[in-house]
């Protein structure tokens, strides 16, 4: 493996992205959203303005998590305990759904937008292989989704730090759970995600297929994902590690897998390799 | 060579050698020169019908004044760049290309001829190993680009029918972009620069590609191509959408290019492209080969004696039949018109000033040359009586 075509494939396509301000500006406004606004107008609403109805139905929902969970929420008062459950484990989804939709929707065009755009030829015809080419491209949709979370991620502290901390004593965010699901459990879950999302866009005909066949795959492993990654918040100390580790172990053989089906026939749109 | 004759030697398994250099010329005398300045082995010389020979390296060493052979690692053995040979590939059941044999000598411009959907896009996706081949074999470089792949395209430059560039990224990154996968050494911008200049694109370098005309799109995927200082270069439909000026622009480049012993394999479906460009035509159809060779060679092939229409108003064309150096003609029932089969074209002078003599009033002497076009339409006919190609629908 040439790292150096892999690192210029991935660089010229997270170049495009860049000059895409129809990509990176819904984008962004998603992450905002999920980050951002969502959390920002619940916990402010439990924390500043006592909603108390809020505060009953979120309570009713803590007595329910698993008595590990509950075990680590921390506060004097009913909004304090409220809006720390809420900020740790109820916005799980958010780690999720965002980079995993965020980077489907580079990968599932990588492969095919280069056949519809001609591109496909060109980079049949470099010196750089089939799987650095692969590679190259997992690199630039896997980027922009984890760079996004990792960049809301460290917006949702602030906000959870700022709006919370003060109900339960000072700082608090991101706890080890947090810190693991967006560094251990998280990425292979992304990888796994986009390297079934590479193959079909190169066996798809046209960006539109491949984005409807993407969603197809992308919505199980959501889910799949989500429950993983709330298993892990909710869990003790290990259970994230273990979560995270056969993660690690399918992404890993899905990459592997995924690699060997890309070929340059594809990057050219003929019919398949036989 | 005064009076180049065809001339052999024994053959010597120097020549087949891969440790040796080939040194091609069009000046007879300048390869008496070459041939005396260096000491030869015993081996195999064509002078007239393959003006390409093989040397060891070490001979040319030895003849240099800096003892260094040069063009090292650009020439292949055989002189041949390329060696197609009985390949075929099918996408389905369609037969994209079949039994297919091209040669590509060094240094040379190759055209592949043919209409569209003859195989020159599939033939050129083989010779890079894009695409491999169910049957035959492919030679690139003396390797086979299949197994080594990143060898050999990274000694190729391809432009493809479409100038296949990235519309979001300016000129100057989609050239970078090609400068680091081709792994150019040394000033990279400077090299950039240059290759654009050569194309006279510097000027929107900083410009979205998306924004260019279509022949501002070739020139920059011409420039591309050439960005990595490639041995081989695979046109594929150059001039696509340029104007004519633009269009002849680019193919005089073209031929500027093999001045540096570049190897270049062009396709087109244009016969005035290929006319006084092609050192070596390949006629496809269908996938497969129907005729190769210089295009002399295959006019000579085609129209082996001289041919000269003539018109008159007054007296009788008959009278060619009784001409020294006549071999046949063709005379309207008139004899006003015909067509003259000559033995050499330099009779031609003779002829016209003894019909004169004889009071035949010419108004029309037109010596025959067959174009590309002629030759086309000839082997095309050929082919199709013999049941190679389909009929027009």
């Amino acid at each position: 493996m040439n790292w150096h075509h892999v690192k210029t494939v991935a660089r010229t396509d997270l170049r495009q992205l860049i000059g895409a301000k129809d990509f990176w500006v819904p984008m962004a406004i998603l992450g905002s959203m999920f980050f951002l606004v969502i959390p920002f107008v619940l916990l402010i609403s439990i924390t500043s303005l006592g909603e108390v109805e809020a505060v009953a139905q979120v309570s009713q929902a803590i007595k329910v998590l698993p008595a590990a969970a509950q075990e680590q929420i921390i506060g004097d008062t009913d909004a304090g305990r409220t809006s720390y459950a809420l900020a740790v484990f109820l916005f799980a989804p958010v780690a999720i759904v965002v980079p995993l939709t965020i980077s489907t929707a580079v990968g599932s065009s990588t492969i095919v937008g280069e056949r519809e755009r001609g591109t496909g030829e060109f980079l049949a015809h470099s010196p750089a292989g089939a799987q650095e080419i692969y590679m190259g491209k997992l690199i630039a949709s896997f980027v922009p989704g984890y760079a996004t979370t990792l960049v809301g991620f460290g917006a949702y502290s602030i906000l959870v730090n700022t709006v919370v901390g003060p109900e339960v004593g000072g700082w608090f965010f991101p706890t080890p759970q947090w810190w693991a699901l967006m560094l251990w459990v998280m990425p292979p879950f992304l990888l796994l995600t986009l390297s079934l999302v590479l193959r079909l866009s190169g066996r798809v005909k046209s960006t539109a297929a491949a984005h409807q066949a993407s969603g197809l795959v992308t919505l199980p492993l959501i889910g799949v994902a989500y429950s993983q990654s709330t298993g892990a918040l909710f869990g003790a100390g290990v259970s994230s590690l273990w979560i995270g580790l056969v993660a690690w172990v399918i992404a890993l053989f899905s990459l592997s897998r995924g690699m060997r089906s890309i070929s340059r026939g594809r990057l050219l749109g003929v019919a398949i390799e036989t | 060579m005064s009076g180049a004759q065809p001339s052999r030697r024994t053959p010597s398994s120097a020549a087949a050698d891969s440790r040796s250099v080939l040194i091609s010329c069009e000046a007879a005398d300048l390869l008496q020169l070459t041939v005396n300045s260096v000491e030869l082995p015993e081996m195999e010389i064509d002078v007239q019908h393959a003006p390409e020979f093989i040397i060891p390296k070490e001979a040319v060493a030895a003849a240099s004044p800096t003892g260094t052979p040069q063009g090292e690692g650009v020439f292949a053995p055989n002189g041949l760049t390329v060696a197609v040979r009985n390949v075929s590939r099918s996408f389905g059941e369609v037969k994209a290309l079949n039994d297919l044999t091209i040669e590509v000598p060094t240094g040379r411009i190759t055209v592949l001829l043919g209409p569209n959907g003859a195989g020159k896009t599939t033939a050129i996706r083989t010779i890079t190993g894009a695409l491999a081949p169910h049957e035959g074999t492919v030679q690139v470089f003396g390797v086979n680009p299949i197994e080594h792949g990143e060898e050999v395209r990274s000694r190729c430059g391809v432009v493809s029918a479409k100038p296949a560039l990235y519309d979001r990224l300016s000129g100057w990154h989609n050239l970078e972009y090609a400068a680091d996968l081709y792994e150019v050494n040394g000033n990279k911008a400077e090299k950039i620069r240059e290759a654009a200049a050569r194309f006279n694109i510097e000027h929107a370098l900083d410009q979205p590609v998306g924004g260019y005309s279509t022949g501002m799109k070739t020139r920059l995927a011409l420039s591309r191509s050439v960005l990595h200082e490639p041995d081989l270069l695979l046109f594929d439909e150059p001039t696509s959408g340029l104007d004519p000026e633009s269009a002849h622009a680019v193919l005089a480049l073209i031929r500027e290019m093999t001045a540096t012993g570049t190897t270049v394999v062009m396709c087109t479906h244009h016969l005035a492209e290929a006319e006084g460009l092609a050192d070596r035509i390949v006629m496809l159809e269908s996938g497969t080969d129907l005729i190769a060779g210089a295009p002399e060679d295959l006019t000579a092939r085609y129209w082996p004696q001289a041919i000269v229409k003539l018109q008159c108003t007054e007296g009788d064309l008959a009278a060619v039949h009784e001409l020294p150096g006549v071999l046949g003609a063709d005379i309207a029932p008139d004899g006003l018109r015909a067509e003259i089969r000559l033995d050499h074209e330099v009779r031609i002078p003779d002829i016209v000033g003894t019909l004169v003599e004889k009071g035949v009033r010419l108004t029309k002497i037109d010596p025959f040359e067959p174009k590309l076009e002629d030759l086309y339409f000839a082997v095309r006919n050929e082919a199709r009586e013999q049941g190679k190609v389909g009929e027009v629908e």
